[in-house]
């Protein structure tokens, strides 16, 4: 059998290129900081970024709880306000908060450094990236400030809503939501081409594909998804922009405006749904499989075992990346389609959960008989498991079509969405972040804060989502601004609403915490051991902490074996990096190195 | 979506198949001290493998473009179709030329024929410029007619289609500007000559796609409606 490896690593290749020509580092402020084409800066300027954005996003989740939670009690808040702020809360949480973070932030990041090369394969590419990309946020930003606001068309944008007039934001603030998609997507696209390409032809001596850490996978194949993706809501925006400014009829139908005849005929806003949903659900991958990946390699280094499943876990993201492609449709089983399509895409939908739960089987059966640390990384790698695991399970009503339709539009569609699209996520980026922060600054964070953090984010979110599916079955319809006396909502829903926001503030608040955590340590903390958690992947392996320009000095790194050699048998230590050769393994007395040589 | 799954499907099935070549047999747990050998470089460089990504996300842009359009024909209860005026076909060939002149240029750059190669390029820059702007005449030409894209969705498709095509030639015409300003650093036509065959790779790739969209547009906008309708 261990001729077979020979054989098949020998006729599959490493790629690797030339050593690549770095750009010269540049040594002014600006140079170095601002204009910079190294990776490691780029990804900090998008984890900034994307932060920043993030954070306008949760204030706008604050108003919209203050409103359902104590209704009539705040009189800044509108009915137009509360419509804006549900859309630009959506929007920006999952374009340009979840996705730049987990492909801008932890891809530039993490891919050179975890693959063994020096920097991405076009630097200069990858540094307009960024700027597009902040460009993009600063238009959405600036949609804030224009005549009428954003758009409060809902984060979906759904024509003829959207751009109809009564809709919120229906002149400047629709057109700049618009425009600054398109520029994310260009800008995204100069990203992924990087990532892609790197992944590809820049991997060091002998990290085979098969060799790669799983976070190196699960961001490859999101960049995949994202760059076919895109392009649909590219499309979608580019024409919906049309519609509305030059007046064309893509997809506006012939409307009565107040009386008035709209100027658009025979569109059909259909087409826009499903143009949408085709970018819009690979886009749930999108974010899922980074945080997959990187779930995959906290929990196997903070359990000290091998991932379970390896080759197994490398198929199902590459399978859950082809069928999320082929599932789009279940987000629109009421809009009136063939009940045959719907039952097509309820089956998709629930061979897709397959692949899903192989994945979820083996991250348990890595814990299984670990030896767990239960460090602040490893509290949000198994939180993700729990929340990833309740969010999938609501899933599955919301897949069949007969569950789906009493259910749609109501809150258990939001409870769900937010536990495995935005809670689940969120919890692996604040793994990640507690993970690499050693590495990325230097010093180590402060443990009991980052418990405190995460015991409130945790327990304070399923204080918010759950009882919203409780809200879903009670039939409290979402994205509304008031319920009055609506007769068939019970006094129940009021009670819950409020606590929800309450809970919702407490969790808003302690964000804080983390954020003082990870500014206080960075000026204050410890100085970080080069490997603190005693990890194998390339990038605790790196001569300096925090990795230089060009990450590895004079020499790149060889690999010798896969990323997850923990509690190897008869070793001494309980780890073996990746670039260690197998004759200088520190073996126990009475064992030997068992490898196959060149 | 028929289309664009089609091509999506085309894709993930030869990455999947790569993948199998990259796993079947493998066992990724055991260490070995293969990776002291230097294997073989990859067989495209970087550039190359970027253009080629890059080709997949302009298809699938006008893959969608094109799905949109056939659902969008299949909702309209009656169509209009575009007239095909002299200047059409102008503009077919000269993006036509642009592509056997950056053919010519990338021919040159290999065989180190600076003459020829200077030819190619300015040549195929300008008939480039010259079919992004007939495309703007042509557009005019057909408004002035009546087929405005106000009232005519096929008009609207192919202000759509031409724009986006066009941009992707510009965004050519700026790598094409890069390749002179290489040339005039100093860089031989030895150095150029990848450089110079992806440009006329990616022209050869966009005659291609809009051969597809004039067809869908103008040649075959008749019996696809015929086809949708039924």
């Amino acid at each position: 059998m261990a001729h077979s490896i020979y054989d098949a690593v020998s006729t599959a290749p490493p790629a690797e290129g030339p050593e690549m020509e770095l750009p010269p580092h540049a040594h002014s402020f600006i140079g170095k900081y601002v204009f910079c084409q190294d990776a490691k800066v780029i990804a900090i300027q998008y984890a900034i970024t994307a932060t920043a954005i993030g954070l306008v996003a949760l204030a706008l989740s604050i108003v919209m709880r203050l409103q359902l939670g104590f209704p009539e009690t705040f009189s800044l808040i509108d009915p137009s306000n509360y419509l804006q702020a549900v859309s630009m809360h959506g929007m920006i949480m999952v374009v340009y908060l979840l996705t730049a973070l987990f492909l801008g932030g932890f891809g530039n990041y993490l891919i050179p450094l975890m693959i063994g090369a020096r920097d991405m394969v076009f630097p200069w590419l990858n540094m307009m990236s960024f700027w597009v990309y902040l460009l993009a946020v600063l238009v959405l930003a600036a949609s804030f400030f224009v005549p009428g606001g954003p758009t409060g068309g809902g984060w979906t944008l759904y024509p003829p809503q959207v751009v109809s007039p009564g809709t919120p934001g229906v002149g400047g603030g629709i057109i700049l939501m618009l425009v600054s998609l398109g520029l994310f997507i260009i800008g995204f696209t100069m990203g992924g081409l990087n990532y892609v390409v790197t992944v590809l032809q820049a991997r060091t001596r002998g990290m085979t594909l098969m060799r790669m850490p799983l976070t190196v996978w699960g961001i490859f194949m999101a960049t995949v998804l994202a760059l076919l993706a895109f392009p649909a809501l590219f499309v979608a925006a580019l024409m919906l922009l049309l519609d509305h400014t030059l007046g064309t009829s893509f997809f506006l139908p012939s409307m009565l405006n107040l009386g008035e005849q709209s100027r658009h005929s025979g569109g059909s806003p259909l087409l826009f749904q499903h143009l949408f949903w085709f970018f819009g659900h690979p886009e749930v991958y999108i974010v899922a499989l980074p945080a997959f990946g990187i779930v995959s390699d906290l929990i196997a280094t903070h359990a000290r075992r091998n991932i379970f499943g390896y080759r197994m876990m490398v198929w199902a993201i590459i399978a859950i990346g082809a069928l999320s492609f082929v599932v789009w449709a279940h987000h629109m089983y009421v809009s009136g389609m063939n009940p045959y399509f719907g039952f097509l895409f309820a089956t998709t939908t629930l061979i897709i959960a397959v692949p899903t739960a192989i994945k979820v089987y083996n991250w348990v059966l890595t814990l299984w008989r670990g030896n767990v640390r239960l460090s602040v990384p490893m509290l949000f790698a198994i939180g993700f498991i729990f929340t990833f695991v309740n969010g999938g399970l609501s899933g599955l009503f919301l897949g069949n079509v007969t569950v789906d339709v009493p259910l749609s539009d109501t809150y258990f569609v939001v409870g769900h969405f937010h536990m495995v699209m935005a809670v689940a996520p969120i919890l692996v980026i604040f793994g990640a972040i507690y993970h690499w922060y050693p590495k990325i600054t230097g010093k180590m964070f402060n443990e009991t804060a980052g418990k405190i953090h995460f015991w409130i984010t945790f327990l304070g979110t399923y204080a918010i989502y759950y009882p919203m599916h409780y809200l879903g079955f009670e039939g409290v319809p979402r994205r509304y601004y008031a319920y009055g006396e609506t007769a068939f909502i019970s006094d129940s829903v009021q009670a819950l609403n409020a606590f929800i926001t309450l809970a919702a503030i407490v969790v808003a608040l302690a964000q804080i915490l983390f954020i003082f955590n990870l500014v206080w340590s960075w000026l204050h903390g410890e100085k970080a051991d080069p490997n603190p958690w005693k990890a194998t992947t390339l990038e605790w392996q790196t001569p300096h902490n925090p990795p230089r320009h060009g990450n590895f000095g004079p020499e790149l790194p060889v690999v010798y074996r896969w990323p997850y050699d923990y509690s190897v048998p008869g070793a001494k230590d309980d780890f073996i990096p990746q670039n260690v050769p197998p004759e200088k393994v520190e073996m126990l007395p009475g064992h030997a190195p068992v490898a196959k040589k060149a | 979506m028929t289309i664009t799954l089609a091509f999506l499907a085309l894709l993930m099935a030869m990455f999947a198949a790569y993948l199998v070549r990259q796993s079947v047999g493998v066992q990724p747990w055991v260490a070995d001290a293969l990776g002291a050998t230097r294997p073989p470089g990859p067989i495209l460089s970087a550039p190359s493998l970027g253009l080629l990504v890059f080709l997949a996300v302009v298809t699938s842009i006008f893959g969608l473009t094109v799905s949109a359009y056939v659902m969008r024909m299949a909702a309209a209860p009656q169509w209009d179709f575009l007239p095909q005026p002299p200047l059409l076909w102008i503009n077919n060939a000269l993006l036509v030329f642009a592509s056997l002149a950056l053919q010519t240029a990338w021919s040159a750059a290999r065989r180190a024929q600076p003459q020829r190669f200077a030819r190619g390029m300015g040549f195929g820059g300008a008939c480039t410029v010259a079919f992004v702007a007939g495309q703007a005449l042509l557009w005019r030409e057909l408004s002035g007619a009546g087929y405005t894209m106000t009232r005519y969705v096929g008009s609207a498709f192919f202000v759509l289609m031409a724009m986006l095509h066009a941009l992707h030639m510009l965004g050519g015409l700026y790598a094409l500007l890069r390749v002179v300003l290489r040339l005039q650093r100093g860089a031989t036509l030895w150095q150029l000559r990848e450089a110079v065959g992806l440009c006329a790779l990616y022209w050869h790739f966009l005659l291609l796609v809009w051969a597809v969209l004039f067809t869908v547009l103008f040649v075959g906008a008749e019996p696809l409606y015929a086809w949708c309708r039924s």
